[in-house]
């Protein structure tokens, strides 16, 4: 019984762990991005409909980064070079996506593709096994988290990213292209957002529904909060969502006599819950928040 | 001598305003040349445009007599030519560490802390330096912070270092300091472009002085042809004047008395101290210190805008301690704050509607709906009286020169004839005729029984002002002096924490 | 060499030229979309406008989207005004439909009046209350409105489902996410043949209500003052958290009022998805038209216009409503870039001497 429920979080967890990681790059370099659902829904259909024509996994992620990525450089463009408001950008973004995989992948609702499968390792190990009999994205995500990690506090482009991210004008003056890492950001954020959609459509489900993402997006938005701007954090954040988006669907399917709905509100809930919580334990000085988030960057606006 | 930079008929406009008029001017080794200027004169649009901030529109420049483009910082780093900006280029939430990486030029893709460390701490050996370098930037005096700027230009072996208004935020001794250390800096045959307003300091420091006024360069001057009032002349038209001649006195009644007053700022550390202030009415008292000791954390809880945690304030022997900004200003308290754009004025709004900013409650000017006739009235009147420019009517005030922002801030203020203005470094970043005409009304309402708390870091400014002046440091006041009666040198010592022995 | 410049002063007309050109090129970006589904654009043009303005009676059909969407840009501009991010105005028109529909299914009455008015009151309040809790969180902990007016539009949409596929469903429904059909008494009476109902009444009364709130009133100024520079309506003796309570309130109770008219006017029972997204595109309509009245009036009869054009898409093409969002995501793309060139001047210059 635990052993499912770790399972269920774990598989649960590893999109938002996706889409968290991606928003982080991107709020490091100062960039909000409301437009993370939109991106989850453009990676759940690209990665879906190029598998389902070339029959390969491996391309349909690789288009799922792609196209993410490019639709994730429009919010780059607009808020770097061409100095956009960046909520209503992110806004459009995800009206955008939320739309045009509607519109787009109508033919792609019923079809089926056989999803990504897991690597069985250990056999029946309490506690091992649903931690080592996960499939091949799962460990990636986590490989992928410590890689971002090493990046931002260890290399040189990552201690540049941070500055853009704190303080645009000293970067500048550095000699550090503040729009072009801004965009960098963007971009690489989107293909990992884009991941995470492509792990609900090609792993999770696998299915293409439209507006399948449900939400996910935003919750890694609060997520970014919640783990204080630190990509290990994220990690515990997801798979406490995982955990809760699972196992309501567990109690949905066991027929408890909770109605659905209730038990759907449930993340949601969570999500304001845990907002709560981190802004109580708010301490001004522990706050990791890039300080220039969310600011166009204009070099003759600086004083 | 060898010429190692060359400027030659730069020019700058933004918009219709002409920033910089073909300026021309060499720089040579090893020298230390002071670009002399009052704010607004184009000092800093010229530096921006050699250090790759700003492209010219014309003009071009040399280094080591090489035509040289520079389209951004780094170009210019590349070319040895770094600048320690007025307002640092530091990110407070970094280490002093990353901080200086940030800044080092050529440096591997993964970091090597132990490497790059002992880089950074052999130049803080060399100039006596004790900075701890896994600590946030935040952490650091301003004074630090300015040695860590100059540090990230000789960590990328810069030759031309150019340090705006530099002396600003330090006190004399402070200044002294760092004049000694650019001394040696010359020594070791580096070239120095001062920026500065200040004329005696200028004097003090520099091999040469390039003379600019309203974007040209009105003269340049070599050593031996220094002379204070032919600067002040040739800077802004006219000599100077040391002080004012008031034909007004402040009564011997007390108005506002502080005592024991302690606030603390937002990172739960004490911003006031023990703080204990006396002022009469209808005095000028200044308040000189390194901006960061306190000045703002008193100007708010006078004004309301944050609770002290112990102490008292009384206003004609009324207790104030406590009370909104709303209260404050029934009190017959004014504001001029520090920063006038970003607490001052609601950029977005008309000048019209920034004028009723205080007093929008009174019965005249609305109640449940605005009485736009009235508002018209009153405004227009004391656009008159201060003499605002402003282009298009119902234009927002954000579109205003810093100048006329502050006219906007100080009418509006003085409008209601207070008790008592608490002015926050009221003329910081304007051209010499607005100062003296912020300056003019300041004493003009003095001479109607108006107080007034002066607080700025400009001790000049301070000496022609004030009647009394009071010194803090460190949320204290260290004391009291007449400016007829006390040397700079004493309150720079003061305004450091060195107690007065007497 | 290419030079990017701050334009300081910009005249309105070239504003509206800008706007103009971005608005054309994101329609146009639209209908290649619609191209590459293999669309006949001609023809699909023709429909739109046989639909919208082909008779008196479409363009009262017109009129029935614009009321929601004007009501809820009502509501979110109150917020914006202020640069508060209430992107709940979805979630706040259910929980407005919610209420009123309780109302009209629970409380026997005889009189049209009270009827219609104490659902309008329900709506009003409920909504408040639902989006004050997030101005609430605002204030007390300074948790970001923008993901918890987001998150509430979710649960929002959940509850109206809970009920109407439970407690609430007709049990004469056929097993439709329906509720009962309302009585005459809590239907807003229509506009001679047509189905355009008074909910335009108060549609046009809540734009005026908000032109003299916003731009005539001591209480609008202390807002505006809050909206431009929160530090110096601080420094001017204004409440800025009592503010942002009653802009919350304010903003969630008038969205909430798009509910009333859509279940009292147009549907006349509560159901599954009662909008199509008014409620996001009431951001959009805010956001566009500055929060200007006149601008919110004209934005909303284009938007309504959009929604037309994507029922004429559904029922004569078999293209998923959602598309609209596409529409709307791609103006706000071609807008913003509009917005840079309003904002900045570039220009072609060659440097003497170089």
């Amino acid at each position: 019984m635990l052993d499912i429920i770790i399972d269920t979080t774990i598989r649960a967890g590893t999109p938002i762990l996706y889409a968290t990681i991606g928003a982080i790059i991107m709020e490091k370099s100062g960039i909000i991005n409301l437009g993370i659902e939109g991106l989850m829904l453009i990676g759940a259909l690209s990665g879906f409909y190029f598998t389902f024509i070339t029959n390969s996994l491996l391309i349909g992620f690789l288009a799922a980064i792609l196209l993410s990525a490019a639709a994730g450089s429009i919010h780059g463009i607009l808020t770097t070079y061409l100095k956009a408001n960046q909520i209503v950008s992110g806004l459009a973004l995800t009206m955008f996506g939320t739309g045009i995989t509607a519109m787009l992948g109508k033919s792609m609702v019923g079809e089926n593709i056989r999803g990504l499968e897991r690597i069985n390792t250990v056999k029946d190990i309490p506690f091992l096994s649903p931690v080592l009999n996960q499939d091949i994205m799962v460990y990636i995500s986590i490989l992928l988290l410590l890689l971002i990690h090493f990046f931002l506090y260890r290399t040189t482009i990552g201690l540049n990213l941070r500055t853009v991210g704190e303080n645009p004008y000293a970067a500048d003056n550095a000699g550090i292209n503040v729009h072009l890492y801004r965009l960098f950001a963007v971009v690489i954020g989107s293909g990992i957002v884009g991941l995470g959609g492509a792990y609900l459509s090609l792993v999770y489900t696998p299915l293409w529904i439209e507006n399948m993402s449900a939400g996910r997006g935003w919750i890694a938005v609060a997520l970014v909060i919640f783990s204080n701007w630190d990509v290990r954090k994220a990690l515990i954040g997801s798979y406490l969502f995982g955990g809760i988006a699972a196992n309501q669907l567990r109690l949905q399917a066991m027929g408890t006599n909770i109605p659905v709905q209730i038990l759907q509100s449930l993340p949601y809930l969570f999500t304001i819950l845990v907002l709560i919580i981190s802004s109580l334990k708010n301490d001004s000085t522990k706050q990791n928040q890039p300080e220039s988030l969310g600011n166009p960057y204009d070099r003759e606006d600086r004083v | 001598m060898e010429k190692i930079l060359e400027l030659k008929e730069i020019s700058k406009k933004f918009g219709n305003f002409q920033a910089n008029k073909n300026i021309s001017f060499d720089l040579y080794k090893g020298e230390i040349l002071t670009i002399l200027g009052e704010n607004g004169a184009g000092k800093s649009t010229l530096m921006n445009i050699i250090t790759g901030f700003y492209r010219s529109d014309d003009g071009e420049i040399y280094v080591n007599g090489k035509k040289v483009t520079l389209t951004s910082p780094k170009d210019a780093i590349k070319h040895g030519i770094g600048m320690v900006h007025q307002h640092f280029m530091l990110v407070k939430n970094l280490t002093v560490f990353e901080n200086l990486l940030v800044a080092l030029k050529d440096k591997r893709f993964i970091i090597n802390k132990n490497r790059y460390a002992n880089i950074f701490l052999n130049i803080f050996k060399k100039f006596n330096l004790n900075i701890d370098l896994d600590l946030p930037l935040w952490k650091l005096s301003i004074g630090e912070q300015q040695w860590i700027e100059i540090i990230k230009l000789l960590i990328n072996d810069c030759q031309i270092l150019i340090l705006d208004e530099p002396t600003t935020l330090l006190t004399p001794q402070e200044t002294e300091f760092l004049f000694k250390f650019l001394f040696e800096l010359k020594k070791e045959g580096k070239s120095i472009i001062f920026i500065s307003h200040k004329i005696k300091e200028v004097m003090e420091v520099s091999d040469r002085i390039v003379i600019l006024k309203k974007g040209e360069v009105v003269s340049i001057l070599n050593k031996e042809d220094f002379n204070e009032n032919r600067i002040s002349h040739l800077m802004v038209g006219t000599v100077l004047k040391n002080k004012y001649d008031k034909d007004v006195k402040p009564s011997d009644d007390l108005l506002l008395e502080i005592s024991n007053l302690y606030a603390k700022n937002d990172k739960g550390l004490a911003d006031l101290q023990d703080f204990n202030l006396v002022v009469r009415k209808s005095e000028i008292l200044g308040i000189a210190g390194i901006s960061g000791n306190g000045q703002k954390a008193l100007a708010e809880v006078l004004t309301g805008l944050k609770d002290p945690y112990k102490g008292k304030i009384s206003l004609n022997g009324i207790d104030i301690t406590y009370g909104t900004a709303r209260q404050k200003y029934i009190h017959g308290i004014a504001h001029i704050p520090e920063d006038r754009k970003a607490m001052g004025i609601a950029p977005d709004l008309t000048v019209e509607e920034n004028l009723i900013l205080k007093n929008f409650k009174d019965k005249e000017l609305g109640g449940i709906l605005l009485n736009r006739k009235n508002i018209n009235r009153y405004a227009n009147d004391l656009v008159e009286k201060f003499n605002i420019q402003y282009g298009v009517k119902n234009a927002p005030v954000r579109l205003l020169s810093g100048g006329n922002i502050q006219k906007v801030i100080i009418a509006r203020e003085l409008s209601e004839n207070p008790t008592i203005l608490v002015a926050l470094y009221p003329t910081r970043g304007l051209d010499i005729g607005s100062q003296e005409f912020i300056h003019q009304t300041i004493i003009e309402h003095q001479k109607k029984g108006m107080s007034t708390i002066y607080i700025s870091e400009d001790l000049d400014e301070l000496f022609k002002i004030s009647d009394r002046i009071a010194v803090i440091f460190r949320g204290k006041n260290m004391g009291y002096f007449e400016p007829d009666n006390v040397d700079k040198k004493t309150i720079g010592k003061m305004m450091g924490g060195i107690i007065k022995d007497d | 060499m290419i030079r990017i410049e701050k334009r300081i002063s910009n005249s309105q007309n070239l504003k509206s030229l800008a706007k103009f050109f971005s608005f054309v090129i994101g329609i146009l970006i639209s209908l290649f979309f619609l191209k590459f589904l293999g669309i006949g654009l001609i023809d699909l043009i023709k429909n739109i406008y046989y639909d919208a303005f082909g008779s008196i009676y479409s363009f009262t059909e017109l009129l029935i989207k614009m009321v929601p969407l004007l009501i809820c840009s009502i509501g979110v501009s109150f917020a914006f005004k202020m640069k508060l991010w209430n992107i709940g105005s979805e979630g706040q028109l259910y929980i407005g439909a919610l209420a009123s529909s309780l109302i009209a299914i629970y409380i026997p009455l005889n009189s049209h009046y009270l009827m219609i008015f104490l659902m309008f009151l329900a709506a009003f309040i409920a909504g408040g209350l639902w989006s004050g809790l997030a101005g609430f969180l605002k204030v007390k902990l300074n948790v970001n409105e923008i993901i918890v007016t987001l998150l509430m539009n979710y649960i929002a949409i959940l509850i109206v489902d809970y009920l109407v596929y439970g407690p609430l469903k007709d049990p004469e429904g056929f097993n439709f996410p329906y509720s009962k059909k309302f009585t005459d008494i809590a239907k807003l009476s229509t506009f001679g043949d047509t189905r355009l109902h008074t909910g335009i009444v108060l549609a046009i009364f809540l734009l005026i209500l908000y032109y003299i709130l916003m731009e005539k009133s001591v209480w609008g100024y202390e807002v505006r003052v809050i909206g431009s520079n929160p530090n110096a309506a601080r420094y001017a003796g204004i409440n800025i958290n009592k503010n942002i309570l009653i802009i919350m309130i304010l903003s969630g109770g008038v969205s909430a009022l798009a509910g009333f008219t859509e279940v009292s006017g147009v549907l006349h029972r509560l159901q599954h998805s009662i909008s199509p997204g008014y409620g996001y595109t009431a951001i959009i309509i805010a956001w566009l038209s500055n929060q200007n009245s006149i601008g919110i009036l004209f934005s909303s009869l284009f938007m309504a216009l959009i929604f037309l054009a994507g029922d004429t898409l559904q029922l004569n093409y078999q293209i998923p409503i959602s598309m609209v969002n596409a529409f709307q995501g791609i103006l706000l793309f071609t807008l913003l870039t509009g917005d840079f060139f309003i904002n900045h001047k570039i220009t072609m210059k060659r440097r003497k001497n170089a």
